[in-house]
């Protein structure tokens, strides 16, 4: 199993180019997004406590948030696109580069560890063919990486495939759990 | 009930009553339930009244601080022509901690419920539940619980036709364990990056957009309406060991254990009881080696310290710990302690906020060292190196994070030296769990 450095392990690597929609950009917000976003100004007295939640319509409707979506939000809540990305880098959640169609998320922290999670790991890197932890499978169908406690500890290991959230997963597990996501 | 087994009979279930109980999750079921009736009579008294009964029923935080939850709501002036806000801690983030979760999942009314007698002893017409990003079975359940909430009138413009506002929305947060910090939930909040923020102002004189907040934990709010329903005095009575520990706990098992789930009892229970006879003992064939009894941010105790605890915030900290978040976490013999705690220094490592230089520098270099060690590179000059390294990270940053990455490494030196030294002197990790890692 590959062991992340100390402050890495996000997916995506490299993030010193600007990462940018294919062809021409069409917005996210128009339509019910558009209107879930005025729902959600009402909600506080600043238009920047709407941020977080504007990005997670970004990510549901885009799967991940790109350099030109964020300078949208950015203008929509009237902030600066830079200060939308310094938010944007520092949650764990948010994907600044395309991942797989299945966004496989496992807890490696200790009371997991100690209940086998490591070995949840390698079958979920096996059984997926990505090889290591951050990489998309060459079919573009997975991304399996490690994360910090899921808050659902005594369920070791909880996996979360997408916003599906999976408890007491074990190695022996792992394929059939994969073969409900093809 | 202990979710997911069965309830024990030495258990005593107050909040989690209706855990497992999907009915328990609609506004008619949960009325059924006797919900919402402690609104109502809230709703009749003065802010000042509730606040007096919650002082009296001795509740005090189940975030991890334990502060007398009614002191916090008095430092709130109603009345001061500014907004007031109230935010629900709901990011449960802490290491071998899942109640949160359970009461959300399960039991999404009486959050809402005492989430808005909060908002009204505190003078404040929004409250914000916060809940982290991957909790979505939650999130699903807590949206759904507050939009019939709406729809039924409870809380809203005119909560529960009395003509006062109270709204309540949930907000999603991203992926960050520092957003459990209350100032940096609050930043979070706002649409921040989650930074701590240096305290004083405390919340209750700026907290979220500048204006008086307090903040509370799940279970702390969802006490409440017990609290109004029976009576100071009969919460008060759930305390076995010290007065100043008072009501039911949650306490959440999980490590290497038979029955890992979450289990309630009165403050003050034996924990030689907890773990043998209501968490099952170890698994078959094993012995319990060490308990991490308040979620990975307390000391780590030893079987013999464990055993004598009495489980209340004052009995944790006579037995070498802390109650903390009430997150226990139990290694048995199988398990190498150098491992684990060079895993929860890499977990403070890969959360730290980074902007004090003791936690940033010190949680990086604490797990460097430790992981050395684990993998029989380690001399013994290293034990003297994280010993100084912890104190340097202790009492002198924003926040208390870098605390506690130092807290499980001292106490792990102290307790379990001959494991560290073994490594050191063997060049090896002797129960061979290093290949693993
Ligand atoms: C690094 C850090 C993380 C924390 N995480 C949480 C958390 O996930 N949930 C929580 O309720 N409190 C957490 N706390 C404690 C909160 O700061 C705060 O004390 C608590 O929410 C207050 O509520 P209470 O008085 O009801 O306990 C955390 C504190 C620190 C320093
Ligand atoms: S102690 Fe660590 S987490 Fe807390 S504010 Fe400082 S750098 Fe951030
Ligand atoms: S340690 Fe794995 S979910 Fe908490």
């Amino acid at each position: 199993m590959k062991v992340h450095e100390v402050g890495g392990g996000r997916p995506g690597g490299d993030t010193s180019h600007a990462e940018h929609e294919s062809g021409t950009y069409k917005p996210v917000f128009v339509g019910s997004a558009k209107q879930e976003l005025d729902e959600l100004l009402t909600r506080y007295p600043s238009k920047m406590a709407a941020l977080l939640p504007a990005l997670w319509i970004v990510q549901h409707e885009r799967g991940w948030v790109s350099d030109d979506a964020m300078a949208e939000v950015a203008q929509l809540l009237e902030l600066t696109p830079a200060y939308v990305k310094g938010v944007v880098t520092f949650y764990t959640m948010y994907h600044q580069h395309p991942v797989g169609k299945y966004f496989i998320q496992v807890c490696t922290t200790s009371p997991c560890g100690a209940c086998g999670a490591e070995r949840v790991v390698d079958a979920l890197l096996k059984h997926t063919r990505c090889g290591e932890l951050g990489a998309t499978s060459a079919d573009g169908r997975y991304t399996v990486i490690e994360v910090e406690c899921l808050g659902a500890c005594g369920f070791a290991t909880p996996v979360m495939v997408n916003e599906e959230f999976i408890e007491s997963v074990t190695p022996e597990r792992v394929p059939q759990i994969l073969s409900q996501y093809l | 009930m202990g979710f997911p087994h069965a309830s024990h009979a030495k258990e005593t279930p107050v909040l989690s009553q209706y855990f497992g109980d999907p009915a328990a999750r609609t506004v008619a079921g949960w009325k059924q339930r006797g919900g919402y009736v402690a609104l109502e009579k809230a709703l009749g008294l003065t802010p000042a009244e509730i606040v007096n009964v919650v002082k009296d029923s001795g509740l005090r935080g189940r975030g991890g601080a334990g502060f007398p939850t009614g002191l916090k709501w008095s430092f709130m002036k109603p009345g001061d022509g500014k907004p007031h806000y109230l935010c629900v801690n709901a990011d449960e983030s802490e290491p071998g901690t899942f109640k949160d979760r359970e009461i959300m999942r399960w039991t999404p009314h009486a959050l809402i419920e005492g989430s808005a007698i909060a908002s009204y002893a505190i003078g404040a017409e929004t409250c914000y539940i916060y809940i982290r990003g991957e909790f979505t079975e939650p999130l699903a359940v807590m949206n759904a619980a507050v939009k019939e909430a709406y729809a039924a009138g409870i809380v809203g413009p005119n909560a529960m036709g009395t003509g006062k506002r109270i709204d309540v929305h949930v907000h999603k947060g991203a992926g960050a364990y520092i957003c459990g910090e209350e100032t940096a939930l609050m930043n979070s909040l706002e649409g921040k990056r989650g930074n701590p923020r240096i305290k004083p102002p405390f919340p209750a004189v700026a907290g979220v957009f500048g204006m008086p907040t307090t903040i509370n934990n799940v279970e702390t709010l969802v006490a409440v309406p017990h609290v109004l329903n029976r009576g100071a005095a009969w919460y008060k009575g759930m305390s076995h060991s010290n007065p100043k520990s008072t009501g039911t706990k949650l306490f959440s098992v999980c490590g290497n254990v038979a029955k890992p789930g979450n289990y309630e009892i009165e403050m003050g229970f034996p924990f030689k009881d907890f773990l043998y006879d209501l968490c099952g003992g170890p698994t078959p064939g094993r012995r319990f080696k060490a308990v991490v009894p308040g979620g990975s941010s307390v000391p780590i105790q030893t079987m013999e310290e464990a055993e004598a605890t009495l489980m209340d915030y004052e009995g944790f900290v006579a037995q070498g710990s802390m109650l903390g978040s009430g997150g226990v976490i139990v290694f048995d013999d199988a398990q190498c302690i150098v491992k684990h705690i060079a895993r929860f220094a890499r977990f403070y490592a890969h959360e730290s906020c980074a902007q004090c230089t003791q936690c940033r520098e010190g949680t990086a270099w604490c797990t460097r060292i430790l992981e050395r060690i684990e993998r029989g590179h380690g001399t013994m000059e290293d034990l003297d190196t994280l010993l100084d390294l912890s104190e340097q990270m202790t009492a002198k940053t924003i926040c208390v994070l870098s605390d506690s990455c130092a807290a499980p490494i001292v106490s792990g030196i102290h307790k379990f030296r001959s494991e560290f030294e073994a490594h050191i002197t063997g060049k090896r990790c002797p129960m061979g769990a290093t290949a693993a890692a």
